[in-house]
């Protein structure tokens, strides 16, 4: 990890500690909760897409499961939350196992193709022999720690964040190391990647996995902190909601993922003023954004800030 | 060191290879030279595990590896370049080096994410020789540009580089001089003849300057057709009558 990821983190660490605490606003929390959850799953697919150059469409599908499995878990079979939030990750990174066998065949389009695929049997299965069908089921138990169950949305919003900065860290040193460097050869060429004796079938399965427990973490967390979910928070538009996030923040790093993350997060709220159009604006600004901000918001931004500083040292 | 035995090639219905058998001494500077079309760059693949051969077998330091995977070839210590180079072109030129050392680190997803003491160190340890390895390309004030906004000549020397990375017994170079100038080709020439006396490498070369190769290689196998033609000394193969048909033509007799 670089000194400008250190001092972005703690800037980062030390918003976290304070925000939830200088507002009483519950709509505020409840915001912050919700960017932080889908920052997980989105920094998970910057590793995938960004760095390893595999497509994903089905996300979704992962924070799903995680989502179910961690609910199913705790309320059926009175597991800790905790425990099932790790059940319901090992869970996912089976599924992505098995996703990722046929995937290693394909790439491009076809991969996001078979990804979709996925995503959508994830969804039918959900809605066929999910607890309560296509109508969901609710009384989840709230995230808990010692025992305490966690009531306070400012709790929550600390515990999420805290994950969140937490796979933040492990990401950071994960790519900046021998496994992320083999990530970002296995994008460049794979036949060389071959002629450097890399395991390029192994590298495909790990990254999946690794982005699937990500999407899974995030899926429990959501499960728990709304106690009540249903298939139609799980579909293809969801895992296409993730795409936009990490392509609009930029996909080669993985503050990209959490900046476009929350972004997406938050701009259909302040699009309400618009009422009935909102959509539309909505719309309108991620085909702006895409046609004249290609490389995406934080690349644009930290190689702004880098030639600035340059041409100061100059 | 390398013994290719009877390999045969089939691309529909053109015989790249026919029946081709040659050997690699160990520690030696080896060529592989023929007209263009002649099946050098199909035999390259096919040792490194890129192609499987319709015949014939191939064995590496006395095992056989016919059937295996380029990746577990090259992790036995047998490494290449390319002639359409292959470089990681959206990384820097220091970790193009750094990928080559993967097989000889061991840091996995988990302890690089946790990063643990042993990381700190591997990571610590490869950057010095990658570093140094950038050093003997004369490449190391490029370190951090990326490896695809070098010129051609860098960028064949870090395939080198990236390829030494991984510590190999046995080098296969395809076609580097391809594209470099008169001075960049021979400081090439006198690079790879270091590699193969000072770090022990053995070293197959394809190669089509002639002047290059014959200076260089201490033994040659030529093709032509995707068939062994002649093999032997370099004093030897430019008197040979086959050899100089092949890429001068049949003396035209009718006249």
């Amino acid at each position: 990890m670089t000194k400008g990821h250190s001092i972005a983190l703690l800037i980062l660490a030390a918003m976290v500690c304070t925000l939830p605490n200088m507002t009483d606003d519950s709509y505020f929390i409840t915001l912050m909760i919700f960017s932080g959850i889908n920052a997980i799953v989105a920094i998970g697919l910057c590793i995938l897409m960004g760095s390893a150059g595999q497509v994903s469409l089905g996300q979704a599908g992962f924070y799903g499961i995680g989502a179910y499995a961690s609910s199913v878990l705790s309320q059926s079979f009175g597991l800790p939350v905790a425990a099932s939030m790790i059940c319901a990750a090992v869970i996912s990174a089976g599924a992505a196992v098995i996703l990722a066998v046929p995937a290693l065949r394909l790439k491009g389009h076809y991969l996001a193709v078979a990804t979709l695929g996925f995503g959508e049997i994830i969804h039918i299965i959900l809605n066929e022999f999910g607890p309560g069908g296509p109508s969901g089921f609710g009384d989840i138990p709230a995230l808990s720690a010692g025992g305490f169950a966690m009531t306070d949305p400012a709790h929550v919003a600390w515990v999420v964040w805290g994950i969140l900065l937490l796979l933040m860290v492990f990401s950071l040193n994960m790519l900046n190391a021998r496994p992320g460097r083999a990530l970002r050869a296995l994008h460049g060429s794979e036949t060389a990647c071959n002629a450097m004796g890399l395991n390029v079938v192994s590298l495909k399965i790990k990254v999946f996995v690794l982005s699937a427990v990500y999407a899974s973490i995030a899926g429990s967390l959501y499960a728990h902190y709304v106690s009540f979910i249903s298939p139609s928070s799980f579909s293809l538009f969801h895992s296409v909601l993730l795409l936009m996030m990490v392509v609009l923040g930029g996909i080669t790093t993985v503050w990209g993922g959490l900046v476009g993350a929350v972004i997406i997060t938050l701009l259909p709220e302040t699009l309400k003023a618009f009422q009935e159009l909102d959509v539309l604006v909505y719309g309108l600004i991620l085909t702006l954004s895409l046609l004249f901000l290609r490389r995406g918001i934080v690349p644009i931004v930290t190689g702004k800030i880098h030639s600035l500083l340059e041409r100061r040292n100059a | 060191m390398l013994d290719v035995r009877n390999i045969t090639k089939v691309f529909g219905g053109v015989r790249a290879l026919d029946d081709v058998s040659f050997s690699v001494a160990d520690k030696s500077l080896s060529a592989l030279i023929g007209p263009n079309g002649a099946g050098k760059t199909t035999m390259m693949n096919i040792i490194s595990g890129m192609l499987f051969p319709d015949q014939g077998s191939i064995s590496f330091k006395g095992a056989v590896i016919t059937g295996l995977s380029s990746a577990s070839i090259a992790r036995m210590g047998l490494s290449r370049t390319f002639q359409h180079i292959e470089l990681f072109g959206e990384m820097t030129v220091l970790e193009n080096i750094l990928v080559g050392r993967y097989i000889k680190s061991r840091s996995g997803f988990l302890a690089a994410g946790l990063r643990l003491p042993f990381v700190r160190s591997e990571e610590k340890e490869n950057c010095a020789k990658s570093l140094e390895i950038l050093a003997s390309i004369g490449l190391e004030g490029k370190k951090d540009e990326l490896a695809s906004n070098l010129p051609l000549g860098e960028q064949r020397m870090l395939e080198i580089g990236r390829a030494l990375a991984t510590e190999p017994s046995l080098l296969l170079l395809d076609e580097p001089a391809a594209g470099l100038n008169i001075r960049e080709t021979r400081d090439l020439g006198k690079m790879i003849v270091r590699l193969n006396t000072e770090r022990e490498i053995t070293i197959l070369l394809v190669e089509h300057d002639m002047d290059l190769v014959m200076r260089i290689s201490t033994a040659i196998t030529v093709l032509n057709f995707g068939q062994k033609i002649a093999s032997g000394k370099p004093a030897d193969i430019q008197r040979n009558r086959d050899v100089i048909t092949a890429y001068l033509g049949e003396e035209d007799t009718a006249c």
